[in-house]
């Protein structure tokens, strides 16, 4: 055995014996540096033959590997007893309370509002919007309420002047004219907003929410009316059928005009659409009426079609089961926390309404 | 409007049911709202047992009573009738009940100092019989009854409300309905009786309609009764009146109610001998006064019709009657009117004076003006079946002529509007049947109006009635195609949407609040804007339309702080109101935010300050779109702000203002952060700043940090350093931080010290130690240049 080969026999022991990472570094510096024992070797390459060197070189590399398998193999056994060690010390009770992550909410109206945007946007309707303040005239003469009238009694109109010219919007309606006003025809749009009627008891606040929808074209009929309430009702509330039944009442600006009623039944206190021998009214609805159609100088020789009205917030309390109307405005932290939606839940035709 | 099935069978013919009735009348828009057994106001006298009769304490004339009502404990009542003794059966009327005799609304009272529960009946207090000696003693067999109700409910008959739309005066009537319901099938309409009076008298009182300016009353018909014996009404016009849910009153009152309900035809009954030499109809004269039978007294303006005498008006025409004139039991003679008043004057009146009857409820909504002398009959025959007497001739004045309507209908409009083939001899079956006569004329159908009808006035009306008989079940649902030809939110729109949910993900509640607001918090808010008053607002407290999202949202949270939540943010996105007029309004996005520092917290957060709500309102605008370096923050802001810690931000070149933010002036709140992003301001910007995204190189050269301290003056802007560098040499500039504000020891106590941490890197090579030190000779001109700086040694 050469003077070389005893010095790492001898170095393999001590690596072996080696406790700690100053140690295998110390080693490591002996073996590998610069002037280590392998290099060392090395220089002494120039002194032999060509054939010489060839033998002399494989041996020392092999020496070399050897070496180095060894040292990794213990490098990692020091490393990996030092972080046990460390890691031993570090228990924590893991049963403290995470950190507050703060992640905001949104209003179910808006959350709503959202979900039928998506549905009729499937059918081709756009969202149109109008001012909460309107003229007399948008909000009722145009849609064939005339001055005097008792249909005027069913609103409960708040007044910005003596007038009584200016006021509060008490439906979503005056979008429609305003809409075909400023356009051709067709129309089919929805026009979600707030609405004002100075009301307020257990079960009607001073605002709401309404959605308004209208379709006109050439020959839209009561049964595309029909199909497309009936589809709405069945995207909003996810059921594949829904009981429903249309009453004939009397709205000014539509004519015939329709109240819509849902079927639906009680279960464990839990209301349940769609089946059932109970009847919830749940909107509005008709054929424009021609003079609201002339007023907004549309030809009702020409074009006709349907409007319709939802209460958005009582849609809202049916589909998430929130039973006071007024909480809706009241903003308790603890309601709003409760029934209102993260953000991230935006509702999607692709991905469905909710989740 | 109410009725009986019972009342309906007067009119209609019928072998339906009340409940395939009520189920159809929904189906033809007559909406019924509820069916409850008629309330005669008698159920609670019950079926009672005296167990004792003791001697009053107090009074020899008294007993007190102990009393088997059929509860667990028998209960105490004083009782003065000789004949209370042990074990009677009688009746007892608890408290609370009315007495049908004199209209007594029994209490527990003291009776010579013992509590008396209620009352034991004689049979005149029941109005059994007249007997008022003592009280009532029931044979044995209602032993097994004590508890029970002695009066039945009349069980077989209910009360069917319906909820009428303003179109449908003509169902404010039973006759209405019954001619609905055999339009539909449900049965055949009866004819009215007409009758031959016998012994005439001659109208004799003078009846006059003044041609007056929009005089009301275009018919008034009348005739006298005379000899009558007025009197209560027998009991199945009782009945009838109860099911109205009125109160009998006299034969002569429960008559003209009953025809107004059975006909839809309201007519009033005066005193002939109260009336003075003759009846003019005429305007009335500002501050003329009338007392009326609801025992308000009036102030009248000009131009209200009223029906008068030669002292001053007896009644409000169509609306309500007066004092003066009025029947009562003794009424010997009377006059009964039945006329036309327009819909419109009538209501106008109505609103000014604000009486609600329900004469004004039909004449508004429209009587039909040939049913007066129907009614005159009826009321006249019922009269004088109940009262006796002598009918006159009828004395009927008429101004105005009323005539059918004719409209030229294309039957086909039918099926074109409702999408169902309906043929045409189906339209006239159900038209006729209805009332309206037509005839067809080449291809059109002549549809005679009835006057009953003044809602239809057009062919789309005969639609609505055609498919309302028919049944909307009938309509086939056609499925709605899915195709979408426009967008369906505008650029507008979708950032409205972005801003909710945008910020929304940074820990904020969103709320919805009113509209309005309380005028007094609105005016901290308000500004420069003026207040903009609601006339009739639902409470003083909600009395303005709001100029700020803040007075609210500071509202609510300020309850939830008095809930026990210290740590809130809240924030609303709606309209704020710029002035009174349609369109007076902007879309505001607003946060409030407001964090308790809990010092026991074992992980203590960083105590809330502006720069949180500044990150946040940042962080927004970089999320709908705007680039950090687009924007501008400068301390102006808005008096409710803290004047030393809010800015504004706004476009670089100032033409747009994005957003307020810092603290809430303490003087209104304390310690509380918002801000207000102004939706409208952003999105016109981006629409007039479209950008695409920059191609991205990215640099694989080496990157330097160069850190720089400057000695600034105090009241210098950190932004102003930023903007100093910035500008000197983009592509090699790529960020810069400012990681320290510092003053106190060691700064001159005018000056605080600003720190930069600028990071250089080249696209194209290594920058070398003298590239290095070009730019950052550079940066410390340009910022001691630009700012008076000076660099810290």
């Amino acid at each position: 055995m050469s003077e070389f080969e005893k010095k790492i026999t001898e170095y393999k022991g001590k690596i072996k014996l080696s406790t700690n990472i100053e140690e295998i570094e110390s080693l490591r510096l002996d073996l590998f540096g610069k002037n280590g024992v392998i290099n060392l070797e090395f220089k002494k390459l120039g002194q032999l033959s060509a054939e010489e060197k060839k033998i002399f070189a494989a041996n020392i590399n092999k020496i070399k590997q050897d070496l180095l398998d060894i040292y990794n193999a213990k490098s990692v056994e020091i490393l990996d007893k030092d972080i046990i060690q460390k890691v031993e010390k570090e228990k924590i009770d893991i049963t403290l309370p995470e950190k507050e992550f703060k992640i905001g909410k949104v209003h179910p109206v808006s959350q709503v509002i959202d979900e039928i945007s998506c549905i009729f946007s499937e059918i081709g309707f756009s969202v149109e919007e109008g001012p909460d303040v309107e003229n007399d005239y948008n909000n009722f003469t145009a849609l064939n309420t005339p001055e005097n009238h008792p249909a005027k009694d069913m609103h409960d109109t708040f007044y910005l002047d003596e007038n009584m010219k200016t006021l509060l919007r008490t439906h979503t309606s005056p979008v429609q004219v305003r809409t075909m006003l400023k356009g051709k025809p067709p129309f089919k749009i929805i026009a979600p907003g707030r609405t004002y009627r100075s009301d307020s008891d257990q079960t009607h606040t001073p605002m709401f929410h309404q959605l308004e929808g209208l379709h006109i074209d050439k020959d839209i009929n009561m049964g595309h009316l029909k199909g497309c309430l009936n589809y709405f009702i069945r995207e909003f509330f996810e059921v594949d059928k829904i009981k429903m039944r249309f009453r004939p009442s009397h709205f000014p600006f539509t004519e015939p005009s329709a109240e819509v009623d849902i079927g639906y039944r009680i279960e464990n206190n839990k209301i349940i659409i769609g089946e059932g021998d109970k009847w919830l009214e749940i909107l509005g609805c008709g054929m424009v009426h021609p003079n609201v159609l002339k007023n907004c100088k549309v030809d009702p020789n020409k074009f006709q079609g349907f409007a319709f009205g939802i209460g958005i917030d009582r849609l809202a309390m049916l589909k998430y089961g929130i039973n006071d109307l007024r909480s809706f405005f009241e903003c308790d932290y603890r309601w709003l926390n409760h029934y209102g939606f993260d953000p991230l839940d935006v509702p999607t035709n692709y991905r469905g309404l909710s989740r | 409007m109410k009725f009986t099935k019972d009342w309906l069978n007067d009119h209609l013919k019928t072998k339906k049911n009340e409940q395939q009735i009520i189920d159809k009348l929904n189906g033809i828009g007559l909406e019924v709202e509820k069916v409850e057994p008629i309330k005669n106001g008698l159920s609670n006298f019950i079926v009672a047992k005296i167990v004792r009769a003791n001697k009053h304490p107090n009074a020899d004339r008294l007993k007190l009573c102990d009393v088997d009502i059929g509860e667990k404990e028998n209960i105490k009542v004083v009782c003065g009738a000789p004949n209370a003794q042990d074990g009677l059966l009688t009746i007892y009327a608890p408290p609370g009940s009315t007495i049908p005799k004199n209209g007594m609304k029994l209490e527990v009272s003291k009776i010579r100092g013992e509590t008396s529960y209620g009352m034991l009946c004689s049979e005149s207090e029941l109005k059994l019989s007249k007997e008022s000696e003592g009280i009532i003693e029931l044979g044995k067999k209602y032993i097994n009854k004590i508890g029970k109700s002695y009066f039945k409910n009349n069980e077989k008959s209910n009360v069917i409300e319906l909820s009428i739309t303003p179109n449908r005066p003509d169902c404010l009537g039973v006759r209405g309905i019954a001619r609905d319901l055999s339009a539909s099938g449900y049965g055949d309409l009866k004819d009215i009786k007409k009758v031959k009076f016998k012994n005439i008298l001659k109208h004799n009182l003078k009846v006059k309609i003044e041609k007056n300016k929009n005089q009301a009353c275009s018919i008034f018909g009348s005739c006298l009764i005379k000899n009558i014996r007025n009197k209560e009404s027998p009991s199945w016009l009782k009945e009838r009146i109860l099911a109205l849910g009125l109160r009998p009153i006299s034969a002569v009152v429960d008559i003209t109610n009953y025809v107004m309900f059975d006909l839809n035809r309201p007519l009033h009954a005066y005193d002939l001998d109260k009336i003075k030499k003759s009846i003019k109809v005429r305007n009335s004269i500002k501050g003329e006064k009338l007392t009326a039978l609801d025992n308000k007294t009036y102030t009248l303006k000009e131009n209200m019709c009223v029906i008068a005498d030669e002292e001053g008006a007896l009644g409000l025409g169509g609306i309500i009657g007066g004092v003066r004139s009025g029947t009562e039991l003794e009424t010997k003679n009377i006059l009964i009117e039945s006329a036309y008043f327009d819909p419109g004057i009538t209501r106008k009146t109505a609103k000014e004076l604000e009486i609600n009857s329900d004469a004004k409820f039909r004449f508004e909504r429209g009587i039909d003006p040939q049913s007066v002398k129907e009614g005159l009959e009826m009321s006249a025959r019922l009269i004088v079946d109940i009262c006796g007497g002598e009918v006159s001739n009828f004395d009927i004045q008429e101004i105005t002529k009323f005539r059918e309507k004719i409209i030229n209908f294309d039957p086909k409009l039918v099926s074109k509007t409702v999408g169902l083939n309906v043929k045409e001899k189906e339209i006239i079956k159900i038209l006729n049947k209805l009332g309206f006569v037509s005839k067809k004329k080449s291809k059109k159908l002549k549809v005679k109006i009835p006057l009953w009808r003044p809602d239809v006035l057009g062919e789309i009306d005969l639609v609505e009635e055609v498919i309302r008989i028919l049944g909307f079940e009938n309509i086939k649902s056609i499925e709605p195609e899915k195709v979408r030809k426009k967008p369906t939110l505008n650029f507008y729109q979708k950032n409205f949407h972005l801003a909710q949910r945008s910020v929304a993900s940074k820990g904020y509640f969103e709320t919805i609040t009113w509209s309005f607001s309380d005028e007094k918090i609105n005016d901290k808010f308000k500004e420069n804007f003026e207040s903009i008053r609601i006339i009739n607002p639902i409470s003083s407290d909600l009395g303005v339309l709001r100029n700020s999202l803040y007075p609210n949202l500071i509202y609510y949270m300020n309850k939830n702080l008095k809930r026990g939540f210290s740590d809130q943010s809240l924030f609303e996105i709606g309209p704020v109101f710029t002035g009174n007029q349609p369109g007076d309004q902007i879309t505001v996005v607003c946060g409030i935010k407001k964090q308790h520092y809990d010092q026991e917290d074992f992980k203590k957060d960083e105590q809330l300050d502006v720069f949180e709500i500044k990150k946040d309102l940042v962080q927004t605008l970089v999320e709908l779109g705007l680039d950090k370096n687009e924007i501008l923050v400068e301390d102006k802001s808005p008096s409710y702000y803290h004047p030393g810690i809010s800015g504004s931000i706004s476009s670089k070149d100032n033409n747009y203002l994005f957003a307020y933010f810092g603290q809430i002036h303490p003087k209104i709140t304390e310690l509380s952060f918002g801000f207000e992003i102004f939706l409208e301001n952003l999105v016109d910007f981006k629409i007039k700043n479209k950008k695409n995204k920059d191609s991205l190189i990215l640099s694989d050269y080496q990157k330097s940090d160069r850190d720089f301290a400057f000695l600034v003056n105090k009241d210098t802007k950190a932004q102003l350093l930023v903007d100093a560098i910035q500008n000197i040499d983009k592509s090699l500039i790529k960020n810069i931080k400012i990681f320290d504000v510092y003053d106190g020891k060691n700064i001159p106590s005018n000056k605080k010290s600003i720190a930069l941490k600028v990071t250089i890197q080249s696209d194209y090579k290594t920058l070398n130690e003298k590239d290095l030190s070009d730019i950052s000779n550079k940066i410390i001109k340009s910022v001691e240049e630009k700012t008076n700086a000076k660099l810290r040694s």
